[in-house]
């Protein structure tokens, strides 16, 4: 098992969580009367004092509307906005700001790629292709225009070990096939797919590819073009920024053809009861008063995030993810889902007989924060059997003890239940 | 363990989730329903043999945490020979009971052992996890062609 950071990368002996620690306010808190082990950084991250008070002082110093603005506060929060975009362009190097959208989210995202490019590419016989592995955001977007366009949905299979069958996607691969859509790294199991690899493959035989980075961006370095992707979508709040704020990225001249997602005030350049001219590249997919202050504060943690460097980060989360698949696998009847040779964050796992939300319930008993149920992909607990798992994922900001913790409140589940 | 967890994982709920009662299917059923909590993926299907408005059997199948098989298992137990009537009114207390409307004063005797699941109340997203099966049931008395929903 390796994680995308380099071997050369810093190790995680150089990195100093103590300090990071205090950097995270949240994390200083009892539950129950036990310390806060927080481990259910796959469903959200926690936010730094960076971003906190970046957000504060935006509302309490900067705060105006964008974009339209004559007076100053608007011309401040405009600059601060836009200067996001060019963070966020160099934090994934990408080649141009213009390829850089603002939108709520991983999930808006994808509606955008599959309202927008989907209902203009897609059509009746066509395919779209994803992956066991989805989550239900980048299932039933894809659904949803099958059914209207009279096209075919192809999931493409994993192994039992959580990783793509190449050879089986390659095949599901046809002049049919209008786009691929897949998970970078998966949210549920923790894989980080071999996304350059595929991107290669698909654009073989003519196949844009969108990479769904929910869960790639935090833990694994991105570089949009060294990837090859047409659009790529992140979520701030796994990011450690803000919720309600996102990006897509996508290749300038996909996004100049393509027509809007959502109409109103910003994405156009003039507007009669007649006709209305489209807005260029970003503004034509950024319609209405955006997230501003999560924009903003999205900036600040891509900030903080380089600061502390994403390579030592990962690095130490990647020790500490495998220091807790040691730990877990010798626990007396627990599976753990999802055992690819490349993995990030995420650590899946049954125990026999005892169902999730039973350890979920227990586990926050001690104060532990773990996320129990199907994790928006029910069709890849189908594929193993299972209803449900318990989950730990974890971020730089964990430790060791808070593993021990962990393995401890297993055993009190076990104690419990078993 | 904490004393909220051992009042929600009492001796008596855990062993029904060891050793389920009636915990099979019924071809002579007259009413079925399967049921469904889209939050955790627990799904129980309970099957109903009606005699008037009498339960003359009742049994259940599923998959689900202690505390959905436990509360499914009793329920069988406590409904069995019972009337219509009897069954909704017991449903409604159960559901004060689980959900803290009761105030916690003394529970009604009518839930005999039921009385289990009072812990439930310092859990409330476990609440859904504990009406599974009685939403199911009545389900089931109305053969619902949808599954139930705790939603």
């Amino acid at each position: 098992m390796k994680t995308a950071a380099r071997p050369k990368s810093p190790t995680a002996s150089d990195f100093d969580v103590r300090a990071i620690r205090r950097d995270f306010p949240i994390l200083h808190q009892q539950v129950h009367g036990r310390p806060l082990v927080y481990l259910d950084n796959a469903a959200t991250t926690q936010k730094p004092r960076a971003v906190i008070e970046t957000m504060s002082r935006f509302y309490e110093h900067d705060n105006s509307n964008i974009h339209r603005g004559l007076h100053e506060l608007s011309m401040r929060a405009t600059g601060a906005y836009e200067q996001v975009r060019e963070r966020v362009r160099r934090f994934i190097n990408a080649a141009e700001d213009r390829e850089i959208l603002f939108v709520r989210g991983t999930t808006e995202a994808i509606n955008l790629v599959a309202n927008s490019y989907g209902r203009r590419h897609v059509g009746a016989g066509d395919e779209v292709l994803i992956t066991q592995m989805e989550h239900h955001s980048n299932i039933v977007p894809w659904q949803l225009l099958c059914e209207e366009k009279g096209a075919r949905l192809r999931v493409a299979p994993i192994s039992d070990d959580g990783e793509i069958l190449l050879d089986e996607m390659e095949r599901l691969m046809g002049p049919k096939t209008k786009l691929l859509s897949m998970v970078h790294v998966s949210n549920a199991m923790g894989t980080i797919n071999p996304v350059k690899r595929i991107v290669e493959i698909a654009h073989r035989r003519g196949i844009p590819v969108l990479l769904d980075g929910a869960q790639a961006a935090a833990h694994v370095r991105l570089d949009v073009q060294d990837l090859g992707c047409d659009f790529y979508s992140i979520s701030a709040h796994k990011l450690y920024g803000p919720t309600g704020t996102g990006v897509l990225y996508g290749k300038a001249a996909l996004l100049d053809a393509m027509p809007p997602y959502q109409g109103g005030g910003d994405m156009i350049s003039t507007v009669t009861f007649e006709k209305t001219l489209f807005n260029k590249l970003p503004h034509k997919f950024e319609a209405g008063t955006p997230n501003i202050a999560g924009v903003i504060g999205m900036g600040a943690a891509i900030d903080y995030l380089e600061e502390i460097g994403l390579e030592k980060a990962a690095a130490y989360e990647h020790e500490l993810l495998e220091y807790a698949t040691d730990a877990v696998s010798k626990v007396p009847g627990l599976r753990i889902v999802g055992t690819a040779r490349e993995k990030a964050t995420v650590l899946s796992f049954v125990l026999e007989g005892i169902h999730p939300h039973d350890i979920g319930t227990i586990l926050d008993q001690e104060g532990i924060a773990v996320r129990a149920g199907h994790h928006c992909t029910q069709p890849l607990m189908e594929r193993f059997g299972v209803p449900a798992t318990a989950r730990a994922s974890v971020a730089f900001y964990n430790t060791r003890e808070e593993i021990d913790a962990l393995v401890a409140g297993i055993h009190k589940v076990l104690q419990v239940l078993g | 363990m904490s004393t909220e967890l051992s009042a929600l994982y009492q001796e008596m709920i855990l062993d029904h989730n060891k050793r389920p009662r009636n915990f099979h299917g019924m071809p002579a059923a007259n009413h079925h329903a399967d049921g469904y909590n889209p939050l955790c993926g627990d799904k129980v299907t309970i099957y109903l043999d009606l005699d008037g408005d009498v339960v003359r059997d009742i049994s259940f199948e599923g998959s689900g945490c202690a505390i959905s098989k436990a509360s499914a298992s009793m329920m069988t137990e406590a409904i069995k020979g019972r009337t219509l009537a009897q069954v909704e009114s017991l449903f409604s207390t159960f559901h004060d009971l689980v959900t803290g409307r009761s105030g916690g004063a003394a529970e009604p005797a009518a839930l005999g052992k039921l009385v289990v699941f009072s812990g439930v109340r310092e859990f409330p997203v476990r609440v859904k996890c504990a009406t599974l099966a009685w939403h199911t049931l009545r389900a089931a008395l109305q053969n619902q062609r949808q599954p139930a929903s705790t939603e």
